[in-house]
């Protein structure tokens, strides 16, 4: 049955790298040229698998960068010990092609039509602000007014990704930052650690039914989600995807 | 929780291949606790050998997944229901 598509199956297509961009030392957005691609939406991602000469597969999950509609793209924060990410940030180039499935995932998604106007708050640990940008783009792209936040912890200035897209926020989108390591010189906003002091600054208050959506690394999302269902959010208004241990 | 650990989004497209459809909404009730949660927010182990998810209530073994020769093989027996 290879090569023979079931309904209702995911199945492995060819994509061509197309244009990469260098987000910061550690990142990289690369295009992916896929044909027939059916579409998605903001939140969801892609398995990436990578094979090598004597077979060995590995497969790695990877969100989706753009918006809907938009050319299909992906951020990937390189781990210096994984196996797919340093092909993906140093060596792909304009026209390789590798494996991708998708698009996945039903949960972590916004559409213009969630949360019925209430406001939004996007919690980004690290890369974790992958999937938030695609939903801000989405946002934008729709027209919507939804108010929406996006606190984004980050180690350093030198690690924020998308940071001239992120500096010009659409009407109606705030973007506050949190160097967790290091921070400019002049730098006045946070520098440590969500904690629940912050949140209870940022965040919108629970009274006004905000829709939440946190990612990053399990620690700061562990910490995040508690912090906002302890500030009043019903646990079910807080979406969470959680990547593991990596870096923040 | 430790570190490690990664989220029913994770395998959401292990378990669209699983199942023929997306699972990560789905609602999976634990057979030893009776929590009830969205696959999305169950804690997801994927130590190289397979993958295992635990309640994330009582941390009890839900569902494991090993692939063997292309094959996948599927465990279910710690879930009471999921639908």
């Amino acid at each position: 049955m290879a090569g023979t598509a079931v309904r209702g199956r995911l199945t492995w297509q060819t994509a061509t790298v197309g244009a990469v961009t260098d987000e910061t030392a550690r990142t990289r957005t690369l295009r992916l040229e896929v044909p027939d691609w059916p579409g998605h939406e903001a939140g969801q991602h892609v398995d990436i698998r990578l094979t090598a000469d004597d077979g060995y597969q590995a497969e790695r999950a990877y969100s989706l960068a753009s918006a809907p509609g938009e050319p299909l793209a992906i951020t990937v924060e390189r781990l210096d010990d994984g196996e797919v990410s340093p092909y993906l940030t140093q060596d792909a180039q304009p026209g390789d092609q590798l494996e991708v499935r998708g698009p996945i995932g039903g949960y972590f998604v916004w559409e213009p039509g969630s949360g019925s106007g209430a406001p939004l708050l996007l919690a980004a640990g690290g890369s974790g602000v992958v999937p938030l940008r695609a939903i801000l783009r989405d946002r934008s792209r729709a027209g919507s007014s939804v108010p929406a936040r996006l606190l984004y912890s980050s180690r350093s200035w030198e690690d924020v990704i998308y940071q001239s897209e992120l500096g010009f926020p659409a009407d109606g989108v705030q973007v506050i930052y949190t160097l967790t390591r290091s921070q400019p010189p002049s730098w006045q906003g946070y520098a440590r650690r969500v904690d629940a002091q912050m949140l209870a600054e940022v965040a919108w208050p629970a009274a006004d039914k905000p829709l939440a959506y946190v990612c990053g690394p399990t620690s700061f999302v562990e910490s995040v989600a508690s912090g906002l269902v302890a500030l009043g959010y019903p646990a079910g208004r807080v979406k969470t995807e959680r990547f593991g241990a990596t870096g923040q | 929780m430790e570190d490690s650990a990664l989220d029913g989004n994770a395998i959401g497209g292990l378990l669209h291949d699983v199942f023929g459809a997306e699972m990560t909404t789905a609602v999976g009730t634990c057979g030893s606790c009776g929590a009830v949660r969205q696959v999305a927010e169950l804690v997801v182990y994927r130590p190289g050998l397979g993958t295992v998810v635990r309640c994330r209530s009582c941390q009890s073994v839900l569902m494991v997944f090993v692939e063997v020769r292309g094959v996948t093989c599927v465990d279910l027996q710690g879930l009471a229901s999921l639908g």
